[in-house]
Order: structure tokens, then C-alpha cells, then sequence
């Protein structure tokens, strides 16, 4: 990654750290990094020894979980899949990610009843199990009328946090998810002379006789997740200049101190963005002031104040008022299976990246308990919305906060504030990933219609063959290709299943039918292990 | 759901006459009010309704595909396909229980009286709509990403 800043994640070392690494014999030589192909005497050369395995999945995140039990469903043995990464557990940065931006276990999460990592077919979804489990006849026909009645009678039902977290954890268990994955960090993978792909992973120091280890194999899937995620520019720059950590922070960052700070003495919050993190971030505010009696002033500063339905027609209309566009997933929801993702699927180049503009933007979900929540605090005025372009943030005179100088269409206003929350989330291109980056250099990847990962509808990267090997990526490094929806649990799903239908045709694991579905189902409905 | 033009087509034509089918020959068994009909003419009567579901049902697909343009996210909320059932049960039920064009189809000595036919319609409407919103996806992991295609 580049030497500006992003936030840090539990499961990435920075990139010096890693070259200080164990730094035992057994390293990357000039030979290797300035040769793209790599044979196997090069490896051997350099000392580094080599783990054969058919399947490689890079990243131990979400996406590498749903791939591996894909293809365990699939009939692949353990012994032929190795997942490399870092995290303990598949939801490590995803918890982590969640926990600071608000959605503890109890809180519910954006994604649909049917989108279950834990479960291929989506069925039971976790509606009908949140029923089953819960103790009382209300508590039992509330999610089940949810589902049923959404989103036109109700919101849109999500699990809980919690509930997704321990069925995938049953779900590990039950595909020896432990069994294949490898800890560390994954620095490069170059094509192998011959076929296939060389992995090269940097175990944590001491575990290993050498600082790295080479997996040699056929098939090589990434799901590393963000390359990178963001600060505003402004905000990246008040700070670095003022050195100050603490006054302004991003939603993805632990912040816990902010919230007790506000309940010792009153402040104002300035918030930046208009996505679920926003809402999120606004309603544990607005809990803090109904329960612990904060008396926290918020001013929300939207760059374009959404007042209504938008969209290019009436067939092409998203709701929106109040400067938020409405939507209950971060793509309208026929994207993960109808007629969008139909749509899509067929477009190429400038078509591609227009339907993206169309039906992307920043949004967020429809939920009554924030609207009751919002439209207090604009009655009451404790909430205020300014929109405009924001010029610079500098610290406030007396040393107490921060200044933020916005031009808006009737001037330049300056917004005094005690604490600034970015919850735009903004991701880093691609090459600020070491992975992509090398791949882009070395290995023939390119960009698609909107700058990320090129990839086939088979969610193989282009360019990237080699032999009889092929290499697959999925997640939000991928977003603008074929398919919209990468970046969700039922997006990486789909890719799942993508590439196990692609592998299946090459010999790898046996194509889902009917009647391994069914049989597959029945154990996973029984708990048997694969 | 999700569904496509094709897809819904495809999965009113499979679902209402397999597992609606699977439905009739179960409630042939002890269908109510039309206790002097044999198993075989009361399995014809019902057969007759999921064929008259199947055949309007794609008429009505395209007014749903066409309805649907006009939804932002070109999704097909779970409800309607609950609620529809009153538009197209009275479309059905003019036409099953009025007879106004199925006498090639039922005997002349036999017709489903009108309790009978809500009956039928509706325990096979629910049974077909719970089972398209989730044990179908047991069958088929490619279903529900396809739009409703199975091939
Ligand atoms: C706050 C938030 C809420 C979300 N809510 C939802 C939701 O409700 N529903 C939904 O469907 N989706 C949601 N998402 C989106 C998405 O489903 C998750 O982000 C999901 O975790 C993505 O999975 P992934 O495998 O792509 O990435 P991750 O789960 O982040 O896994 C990728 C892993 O790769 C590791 N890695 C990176 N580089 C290397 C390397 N060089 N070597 C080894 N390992 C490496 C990282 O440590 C990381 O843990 C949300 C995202 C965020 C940020």
C-alpha cells in the first residue's frame, strides 16, 4: 500500500513490516521479483520451499469462506483446498468493521433474509430460524411476518449481527474450514512455468524455518476485500497537518471515546456522508441522547441534498427526500438475481460503467426508526443538514474542535464542531493493493469499465490463464463487472458459485445438480459434517 | 423474488403443475362438498384448475413483468405474489365454476361447487407461493439467481 494513510485493519500488516518479517533465509531474491514467470529451479534457488495443493484461496476474509464451503459442498476434499490469511475467524475485519461503525451483535445488519453465508441454497433463511428459535408466539410471527409483509408493509427484515456470526461459525466447523487454512500474509502470486501459479505467502515470524512459503497450484482465488479504505482528502489533510487523531475520525475506526466524551459535557458533531454508516453513526448518537440524556448538537453536511424520487425515468426512480437517496441494499436488489443482474451481465464497456453510474450512488435504507429519530432532531433542531463542497477543516480558535469551512449556494459557512465522523467509507483503487498491483504489473489483470479487476462472468480475471490454470477473484475488488453486486455476502456467493461451475467443468469438484443439492442440503440441515 | 420475464414464466408453468399437481392428488383424497364424485373425476377437476392457473397465470406474468418496470429495484415483493391471488382466483373461478369455456375439459355430470374451488384455489395457491419462496431453492442452487430460469 502507499504511504497514505488508510485505516488499519486487524488482519493486514503494513507492507514494511512485512519485508522486516522473520528475515531467515528462504526470501524473495531480485530474480524473482523482476521475473514475471517463475519456474520451479528459480524457487528452488531462491530457497523457498513449496506446498503443492489444486486450490488456493487468498484472503481468509467472507469471500474465501463461502468459496471454500462452495466447494467443499461440491465434493472437493479438505486436503485440496488451502485458504491463506490472517484471520483468526472468516468475519475477523468484517466484525471488526461492523463493531466500530455501530451494528454490535445485537444490531441488525443491511443484507436480506436469504443472503446466509452459512448456507448455499438460502434456505431456511434466517427469518424462518430466527422464528423457530425465538420463545413466545410474537417474537416468533415477527420475523416471519416481516419477511412476508416487506418492504411494502414493513422494512426490509436483516439478521442480526450475532446470528450471522454463529451459523457461520457452525458452518466452519462443519466443512473442516480450520483444517485447510494457513495463517499469513500473502505477498505476491506470479504465473509458473508450465501452468498454474505460485502463491507466495509470509508466515507469521517463527512459525516456519523460512521467512516465506510458495503454494504451487492450479487454481488461485482472491478475495482480499478493501485494497484500502479511505479518509476524506480535507480530513486526510487537517490530519496529518495537526497531528490530530482523535478529534477527527472515520466510522470504520474504533471511536468508543467520542461517545463517552459527549456524555460528560455537550458538543456538536459534524457528520460527512449519506450512507447506512451515516445513519448508523446518527442513531447511536441520537440512542446516547434519549438515554443518557447526551446533549449532542449533530450537522450533517451532504454534498448533494437529495430532496425526492430521482432517476433518469419513471421507469429509472429511486426514492429519496430529506438529502438521502433510499434504497434497502447497496444495489437495487435484482442485481443479486432478476433483471438487472440479466442486464448487466450482457453489457460491455461505456454501456457497463453507465448502467453502474445509474443504479449506484451512495444510499441507505428506509427504516422508521431512524425517520422518527430524524425528524425530532429537526424539529426539536438538535439535527441540521448543510450541503455544499467543503473548502478546509482547521482547528477552531480557542483550541476546542475543529472548524469546518464549507461553500455552500449562499456562501462560505463555517461550522464550528466538537468532533467530525467521516462515514463516507471511501476505497482505495485497486494497485493500493499489493496483490493487485503486481498482478496488474507481472501477470497480464486489467482494469474494467470502472477502473477495478477485469474479470469473466466466470469471475476468472482476464488476461490472467496460464496453462491449464486460471485464476479467480472475487468481493468489492471486482465491482464494475459483469455482475454488480460483488461486494455483499449473496455476491460473493454468487461468484462462489460461478467459479465452482467453472471448476466443476474443468474436473475440479462435481457441478451442483438437483440431486447433490438435495443430499448436500439434508446434511447441512442435519448438521453432519462433510 | 427476483424474476425475469422468462424466468417467471418458467417457474409458474413448472411450480403450479408439479407441486400444485403433487397438491391435487393429495387433496382429491378428501376434497370437501362433492362427496358423490369419484377420486379420478375429482383429480380431473383439480388438474382442470392448476391448468387454468398455468394458462391465464402467463397472461398474468406479463402485466407482473410489465407492472414491475415501474419498481426501482425490478423486484417482485414476496406479498404480491401472495395477493394476486385475488385477481387471478376471480378470473379462474368466472371461468372454472361458471364454466364459460372448459367443457372440453370437465364431465358434464361433474362440476366443483363454489366452496370447493375456494378451497382448492386457495390451499394450492399457498402451497405453490410457500414453496416457490424457499424449499424450491433446495432443488436448485442456480434458481433464484437465474430470475426464476431453469434452463
Ligand atoms: C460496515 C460494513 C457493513 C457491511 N454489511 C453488510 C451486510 O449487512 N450484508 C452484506 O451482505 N454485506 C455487507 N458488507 C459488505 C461485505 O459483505 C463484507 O465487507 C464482506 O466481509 C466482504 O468479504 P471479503 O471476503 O470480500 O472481505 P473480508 O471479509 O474483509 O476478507 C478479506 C480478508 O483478506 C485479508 N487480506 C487482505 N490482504 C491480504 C494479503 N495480502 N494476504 C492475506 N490476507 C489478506 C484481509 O485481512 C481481510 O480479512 C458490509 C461491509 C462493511 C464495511
Amino acid at each position: 500500500m502507499s504511504g497514505r494513510e488508510t485505516i488499519r485493519l486487524p488482519g493486514a500488516v503494513p507492507d514494511a513490516a512485512d519485508e522486516a518479517m522473520g528475515g531467515g533465509t528462504g526470501d524473495l531474491t531480485e530474480a524473482l521479483l523482476s521475473t514475471s514467470v517463475w519456474t520451479d529451479q528459480l524457487l528452488a534457488a531462491a530457497g523457498i520451499p513449496v506446498v503443492e495443493v489444486p486450490f488456493v484461496t487468498v484472503g481468509s476474509g467472507i469471500g474465501s469462506f463461502v468459496t471454500t464451503d462452495y466447494l467443499r459442498i461440491m465434493g472437493v476434499p479438505k486436503e485440496q483446498i488451502k485458504v491463506l490469511g490472517n484471520n483468526p475467524v472468516p468475519w475477523s475485519t468484517y466484525e471488526y468493521l461492523t463493531r466500530n461503525s455501530q451494528i454490535p451483535r445485537g444490531e441488525r445488519l443491511r443484507s436480506d433474509s436469504a443472503s446466509t453465508p452459512d448456507n448455499i441454497w438460502g434456505f431456511p433463511s434466517y427469518a424462518v430460524r430466527e422464528a423457530f428459535a425465538a420463545k413466545g408466539l410474537k417474537n416468533k410471527l415477527f420475523p416471519l411476518w416481516n419477511v412476508a409483509t416487506e418492504p411494502i408493509f414493513s422494512n426490509y427484515y436483516t439478521p442480526k449481527a450475532g446470528q450471522a456470526f454463529e451459523s457461520m461459525e457452525a458452518e466452519t466447523k462443519r466443512i473442516d474450514y480450520f483444517d485447510c487454512l494457513d495463517k499469513g500474509l500473502v505477498r505476491m502470486v506470479r504465473k509458473r512455468s508450465g501452468g498454474g501459479y505460485f502463491t507466495i505467502l509470509t508466515p507469521p515470524a517463527g512459525t516456519t524455518p523460512t521467512k516465506r512459503v510458495a503454494y504451487k497450484s492450479r487454481w488461485v482465488h482472491l478475495a482480499v476485500g478493501y485494497p484500502g479504505l479511505k479518509f476524506l482528502d480535507d480530513l486526510q489533510t487537517y490530519r496529518t497537518t495537526y497531528n490530530d487523531y482523535s478529534t477527527v475520525v472515520n466510522a470504520y475506526e474504533p471511536h468508543e471515546g467520542i461517545y463517552e466524551d459527549l456524555k460528560k459535557r455537550p458538543g456538536t458533531v459534524v457528520i460527512r456522508g449519506g450512507g447506512i454508516v451515516a445513519s448508523r453513526i446518527l442513531q447511536r448518537l441520537i440512542d446516547d441522547r434519549d438515554r443518557e440524556s447526551t446533549q449532542v448538537q449533530i450537522v450533517h453536511v451532504f454534498r448533494t441534498y437529495i430532496t425526492g424520487a430521482h432517476g433518469p425515468s419513471i421507469f429509472m426512480r429511486r426514492r429519496g427526500g430529506d438529502g438521502w437517496a433510499y434504497q434497502g441494499f447497496n444495489y437495487p436488489k435484482s442485481v443479486w438475481g432478476g433483471q438487472l443482474k440479466a442486464r448487466m451481465r450482457k453489457l460491455e464497456g461505456k454501456d457497463r460503467a453507465d448502467l453502474y453510474k445509474t443504479i449506484g450512488g451512495t444510499n441507505t435504507p428506509v427504516r422508521w426508526s431512524w425517520q422518527e429519530q430524524l425528524k425530532r432532531g429537526r424539529k426539536e433542531g438538535w439535527y441540521r443538514t448543510v450541503t455544499g463542497s467543503v473548502e478546509s477543516v482547521v482547528p477552531a480558535p480557542q483550541g476546542n474542535g475543529t472548524t469546518t469551512r464549507l461553500k455552500t449556494k449562499d456562501g462560505i459557512v463555517e461550522i464550528p464542531a466538537s468532533y467530525i465522523i467521516d462515514c463516507t467509507g471511501l476505497e482505495a483503487d485497486i494497485a493500493e493493493h499489493r496483490i493487485f498491483a503486481d498482478l496488474l504489473t507481472h501477470s497480464g489483470a486489467g482494469r474494467n469499465p470502472v477502473g477495478r479487476l477485469d474479470v469473466e462472468r466466470t469471475f476468472e480475471v482476464k488476461g490472467t490463464a496460464n496453462g491449464d490454470g486460471k485464476l479467480y477473484a472475487s468481493g468489492t475488488a471486482t465491482l464494475g463487472g459483469y455482475f454488480p453486486g460483488v461486494d455483499t455476502f449473496l455476491g460473493l456467493q454468487i461468484a462462489a458459485q460461478e467459479i465452482g461451475d467453472d471448476l466443476a467443468k474443468q474436473g475440479f469438484g462435481s457441478y451442483m445438480g438437483p440431486l447433490r443439492s438435495v443430499s448436500q442440503w439434508l446434511k447441512w440441515a442435519r448438521g453432519k459434517a462433510i | 423474488m427476483l424474476p425475469t420475464l422468462n424466468g417467471r414464466i418458467q417457474s409458474r408453468i413448472v411450480i403450479t403443475l408439479i407441486i400444485g399437481g403433487l397438491w391435487s392428488l393429495l387433496i382429491a383424497l378428501f376434497l370437501p362438498g362433492v362427496s358423490g364424485a369419484s377420486y379420478s373425476d375429482k383429480l380431473r377437476a383439480l388438474l382442470g384448475l392448476l391448468i387454468v392457473l398455468t394458462v391465464l397465470g402467463i397472461g398474468w406474468e406479463l402485466v407482473y413483468h410489465g407492472l414491475m418496470q415501474l419498481r426501482w429495484e425490478k423486484d417482485w415483493p414476496t406479498l404480491f405474489g401472495l395477493v394476486t391471488i385475488v385477481n387471478e382466483g376471480t378470473l379462474a373461478y368466472v371461468l372454472v365454476v361458471h364454466r364459460r369455456f372448459d367443457h372440453w375439459w370437465f364431465h358434464d355430470d361433474y362440476r366443483l361447487p363454489r366452496s370447493t374451488f375456494l378451497f382448492a384455489l386457495i390451499t394450492t395457491w399457498l402451497v405453490v407461493w410457500l414453496w416457490a419462496n424457499g424449499p424450491m431453492r433446495v432443488f436448485t442452487v442456480h434458481w433464484r439467481f437465474r430470475g426464476g430460469r431453469f434452463v
